[in-house]
């Protein structure tokens, strides 16, 4: 606070002082009485996988969280009022999440709520979500928001979902890596999804899926699925997730020992996983899909730069004080760009209180180009009011002495897909 | 992969997963058998030895090889010790009453999986083998000459993964003379056969109990810190080798020590050879439906002797 | 002996208390309540075979699932309307019951325990496998015609409270009356000492089979009931952790009292909330909280009433 300066107290300059002080005390009252409705902070909920399977991605998304609300509080808050952050454990299972949007509708009284990634507490939440009439923004790359089965209140402005990526590789994959593909997948929702959009974009490419490897959940050991890979196979087409993808992706160089197929993976078997990490040479010079590129590449942009810092992770996606602890860098860019919607949302909307929840709904299905920014730094968006969901741009990387080298970016126009819904239709 | 290799590829696979679990199921075996009581936190202590590895491989630094061999020798001490305390705050309390002990390892399993959450962290985190080469396995053809050997793509081991093997067969016929030529195995097996005749006999069962809770952990940390190298350390992986050691000491037959390993060879086998033929979530259905029929059909399992 | 007159007083004055709660209770927890009860019918339903008949299942989350996907996969599938759909949902969680407990009730003690997790974890397996149209891990949103019973939309708080509420009462008022019915004493019999029963003339093998489609039931029913009310099916209701659940419940409650499984739901229910509002780790909080009753209090807090207080709590 600097302090004015002090020139020697005359009665004229004590009397403007105290005018002065009094017509502020009284422009602060009449201030404070036009925002009565919401003097106070806005209050978000984050819906957060603290404990449970998905609580690898949970901590960094929370990470990402509150370096957002820092920084959008540090440039004023939304429309003026600070930003609370209130953050719930869902325990990664969809009645806790279910329950956790109880909490923060009725005992917190949250405006919105936002963040979950897992799609099963997607799911399991988005119900009550719209009983609640509560804003429920997620980050969880599934295509249930776009698919129609969730409702108005559901959307999904900050990341981009699972058939949107695949479908978009698709063509690069035929083009430079093989068109007779081998498919291994986890044997769950997220997996089927790959499998279905990804064998469909293939097809249109004049390329065919000639194997597909279901893997169940929670396996942990995955040397003998490998044997069912056909000789033929020029690609392999590898996504995985969970605690195991480092044992996935260790047994799979194992397996083929230097001599096998080409290999285009999803980074989602390597997130959180360092890509230096022994057993894992053999990757050197295979292709992955990421969100957004771990390594700061050639042509970082400021806002990355910026994005890095603000969130504490180094030009190699690590965290800035653990060089082991690599971040999912992939994802969690989502919930900073979900935070940067919401804050335009609702400055758009007027949004003062619970009441307004509808027009800050509107206010973000209206939303359509979402430039490179500060706000939105993995690259400009195209946001689909009617599916509730974004479109951006996909990378596909190469591994090449130990670092991932982006080489090849999407155009938006290549992810993008028929609406399979309109939930600006549907009433509130 | 042709189907013999295939199949080559899932046996060994399969000795890796039974020699694990066998020593992880030794351990609830013999606090089952012992004690008779069922230790929910049985995974809990599986991955607590995990974890120890990790942390004492973190603390030597230095080669893998060193690290791990010290975690090979100081997790199983330490979870070890670990489990008799909680047997001797918790389980002496209770009496031992199966019902009361089945809750309070629960709650025992909560308290470890929330603290190694909490001190851990929520990631896996990778231990590095002591050492790591890959074998190349030859199979069998006929050609023109007649039978010659050829090494099929894919067919491999790691050395690691065959020293895991060893290991735990050797750790296995250690406790076997532990419990058949020592006092202490005597002690423990009398303790096993009628608890009150021991007594009588001046065996201080309540310090054989807290003895074998300790071994018993101590068996499953030693299971993990074999098995981390190959998978990660993670605070929920407990629940599956929990799980399978249930099936393994049941199937066994309930106080059968022979039966323990002959079950856990049947069920690391069976669960890489079913695979082999069937998609893996129908396998593990199959699995899963078969041990259900042989306890009903067989309740005493397959080595343990017929109830009155 | 039970009395009847203070059993009827007992039950429906707790079904009153619970009316009033209903009315009274801010938003927030009557939400709560509404979970409550509902859970409080499966922890009731396995109460009627772990606390009445003395077996321990670890499996009952099988039940549960079958009347959920019961319930669901016909209203979303097959078109039922809500109604017809849960009766779907009994049916199935019945026909599950009893062809488990056939042949599960084949083995005793610890093999039980194992035999019906075993089936359980096959089932949670089985709902994988079909994910075509169970979607498996991810699960489905009810459309909203399945939302809607006897005329009333049960999206609404307050409808949805009234029908948790009726639920609950009318399992509770019926779990009493069978406990305190012949057949009730007579599973306490088996409970107590088996082979005695059975040496006094009872089937006994035919009245365990009784009370595990019984207790199957109605944890079906309430699973079929939680799909209703809170619009969402999927796999994870199917998993290990709800089959310790209802264990957790009703020995914190009180096996083998009418009014345990509801005081067991209850406190582990606030016992997260509170915890929860503190710490992250409220699961630790949970497991000391745990580990603390079996020791000081394995009766659970109906059983530690019954014997200091109420001899005659049934």
């Amino acid at each position: 606070m600097t302090q004015p300066p002090r020139p020697a107290p005359t009665r004229r300059r004590a009397l403007a002082t105290f005018g002065a002080a009094g017509a502020a005390v009284l422009l602060g009252d009449v201030a404070r009485m036009a925002h009565a409705q919401g003097a106070g902070p806005l209050k978000l909920g984050f819906q957060v996988h603290r404990t449970g399977i998905g609580a690898a991605y949970g901590r960094w998304y929370e990470r990402v969280a509150t370096a957002a609300v820092a920084r959008i509080n540090d440039a004023g808050g939304i429309a003026g009022r600070q930003v609370r952050m209130i953050a719930e454990d869902d325990g990664t299972d969809p009645r806790r999440g279910a329950e956790v949007l109880d909490r923060f509708a009725n005992l917190h009284g949250a405006d919105l709520v936002f963040g979950p990634l897992f799609s099963n507490v997607v799911i399991g939440s988005a119900p009550r979500a719209a009983e609640l009439k509560m804003p429920y923004f997620v980050v969880s790359e599934g295509h249930h928001v776009a698919s129609g089965t969730l409702n108005r209140y559901t959307l999904q402005p900050g990341i981009t979902d699972v058939k949107s990526q695949v479908r978009s590789v698709a063509p690069y994959v035929a083009a430079n890596i093989g068109r007779k593909v081998t498919m291994i997948f986890p044997d769950f929702a997220f997996g089927h999804d790959h499998r279905e959009f990804f064998t469909d974009a293939i097809a249109a490419q004049g390329g065919e899926v000639i194997a597909q490897i279901p893997v169940p959940p929670t396996e942990t050991s995955f040397t003998r699925y490998f044997p069912r890979i056909p000789r033929e196979t020029e690609v392999l087409y590898h996504v995985m997730v969970g605690p195991a993808v480092l044992t996935f992706v260790r047994e799979m160089g194992e397996f083929f020992g230097g001599r096998g197929p080409a290999l285009f993976g999803f980074i989602d078997s390597l997130e959180a996983v360092d890509i230096a990490s022994p057993g894992l040479e053999f990757l050197e010079g295979s292709h992955l899909w990421e969100g957004m590129p771990r390594f700061a590449q050639p042509d970082q942009t400021g806002h990355d730069a910026r994005y890095r810092a603000a969130v504490g992770v180094d030009d190699t996606g690590a965290s800035i004080d653990d060089p082991r602890d690599v971040s999912t860098y992939a994802h969690m860019f989502g919930v900073w760009e979900t935070l940067s919607v919401i804050k335009a949302g609702m400055e758009t909307a007027g949004y003062r209180g619970p009441s307004d929840r509808p027009a800050l709904i509107e206010a973000v299905e209206a939303m359509t180009d979402m430039p490179l920014s500060d706000d939105h730094p993995q690259g400009d968006k195209l946001f689909n009011g009617r599916t509730h969901q974004v479109f951006g741009r996909q990378s596909v990387s190469r591994v090449e002495g130990g670092r991932l080298i982006r080489v090849h970016e999407t155009s938006i126009e290549d992810t993008l897909y028929e609406d399979e819904v309109d939930y600006t239709t549907r009433p509130f | 992969m042709e189907f013999g290799p295939h199949l080559m590829l899932a046996l060994l696979e399969g000795a890796v997963t039974s020699a694990v679990l066998a020593l992880t199921a030794m351990g609830l075996s013999l606090v089952f058998g012992v004690m008779r009581v069922v230790n929910v936190a049985h995974g809990a202590f599986f991955m607590l030895g995990a974890v120890a590895a990790w942390w004492i491989a973190d603390l030597v630094g230095a080669h893998p090889a060193l690290g791990f061999a010290a975690a090979l020798l100081a997790a199983p001490l330490l979870v070890g010790a670990g489990a008799m305390l909680a047997d001797r705050l918790i389980l002496a309390p209770v009496g031992y009453d199966p019902e009361r002990t089945i809750v309070a390892t629960i709650g025992l399993m909560y308290v470890i999986e929330q603290t190694v959450l909490m001190g851990f962290g929520p990631d896996a985190r990778p231990v590095a083998p002591p050492f790591d080469a890959r074998i190349a396995l030859p199979w069998v053809e006929r050609t023109a000459e007649g039978l010659a050997l050829y090494w099929p793509w894919g067919l491999s081991i790691t050395a690691y993964k065959l020293f895991v093997i060893a290991a735990a067969a050797a750790i296995l016929a250690g406790l076997w003379a532990l419990m058949t030529r020592t006092g202490a195995g005597l002690v423990m097996r009398a303790t096993q056969q009628d608890r009150d005749m021991a007594r009588a006999f001046g065996v201080p069962v309540s310090r054989v109990f807290a003895r074998v809770f300790g071994l018993g952990a101590a068996l499953a940390a030693m299971g993990a810190v074999l098995v981390v190298p190959i998978q990660q350390a993670h605070y929920l992986m407990g629940g599956d080798p929990l799980l399978l050691s249930f099936i393994v000491v049941i199937i066994g037959g309930l106080g059968s020590l022979p039966g323990t390993v002959v079950a856990a060879l049947l069920i690391g086998m069976t669960d890489g050879i079913v695979s082999v033929f069937l998609s893996p979530t129908l396998a593990k259905i199959v699995a899963t439906l078969a041990v259900a029929l042989v306890l009903v059909f067989r309740p005493q399992g397959l080595m343990g002797r017929a109830r009155a | 002996m039970i009395d009847a007159r203070r059993s009827l007083l007992l039950h429906g004055g707790i079904v009153a208390c619970l009316a009033l709660l209903a009315a009274t209770l801010p938003a927030y927890h009557a939400g709560n309540l509404t979970r409550i009860l509902v859970l409080a019918v499966y922890a009731m339903g396995y109460n009627l075979l772990f606390g009445y008949t003395g077996l321990l299942s670890l499996g009952h989350a099988l039940f549960f699932a079958a009347g959920m996907y019961g319930f669901g996969l016909s209203a979303a599938l097959g078109g039922l309307s809500a109604g017809a759909a849960l009766l779907a949902g009994v049916a199935a969680a019945a026909l599950v019951a009893g062809l488990t407990g056939a042949l599960a009730l084949r083995t005793r003690d610890v093999a039980f325990m194992i035999v019906t997790l075993m089936f359980a974890q096959a089932g949670y397996l089985t709902i994988l496998y079909f994910g075509t149209w169970t979607r498996g891990d991810e699960g489905f949103v009810l459309p909203a015609a399945a939302r809607r019973l006897a005329g009333f939309d049960l999206r609404g708080d307050g409808a949805r409270l009234v029908a948790a509420l009726t639920l609950f009462s009318a399992c509770f008022l019926a779990t009493a009356a069978l406990t305190g019915s012949r057949l009730g004493r007579t599973l306490i019999a088996i409970r107590e000492n088996e082979d005695r029963a059975r040496m006094l003339g009872y089937d006994t093998a035919r009245l365990k089979l009784v009370a595990v489609v019984l207790s199957g039931t109605l944890s079906g029913l309430a699973g079929a009931a939680y799909a209703m009310l809170f619009g969402y099916v999927g796999a994870s209701f199917a998993t290990v952790q709800y089959s310790i659940l209802p264990l957790l419940w009703v020995l914190l409650g009180g096996a083998g009292t009418t009014v345990g499984p509801l005081i067991g739901v209850a406190l582990v229910f606030y016992l997260i909330d509170w915890s929860s509002r503190v710490t992250d780790a409220y699961m630790l909080v949970a497991g000391v909280a745990l580990i603390g009753l079996t020791l000081f209090a394995p009766q659970g807090v109906a059983g530690l009433i019954r014997r200091k207080a109420a001899p005659w709590l049934p």
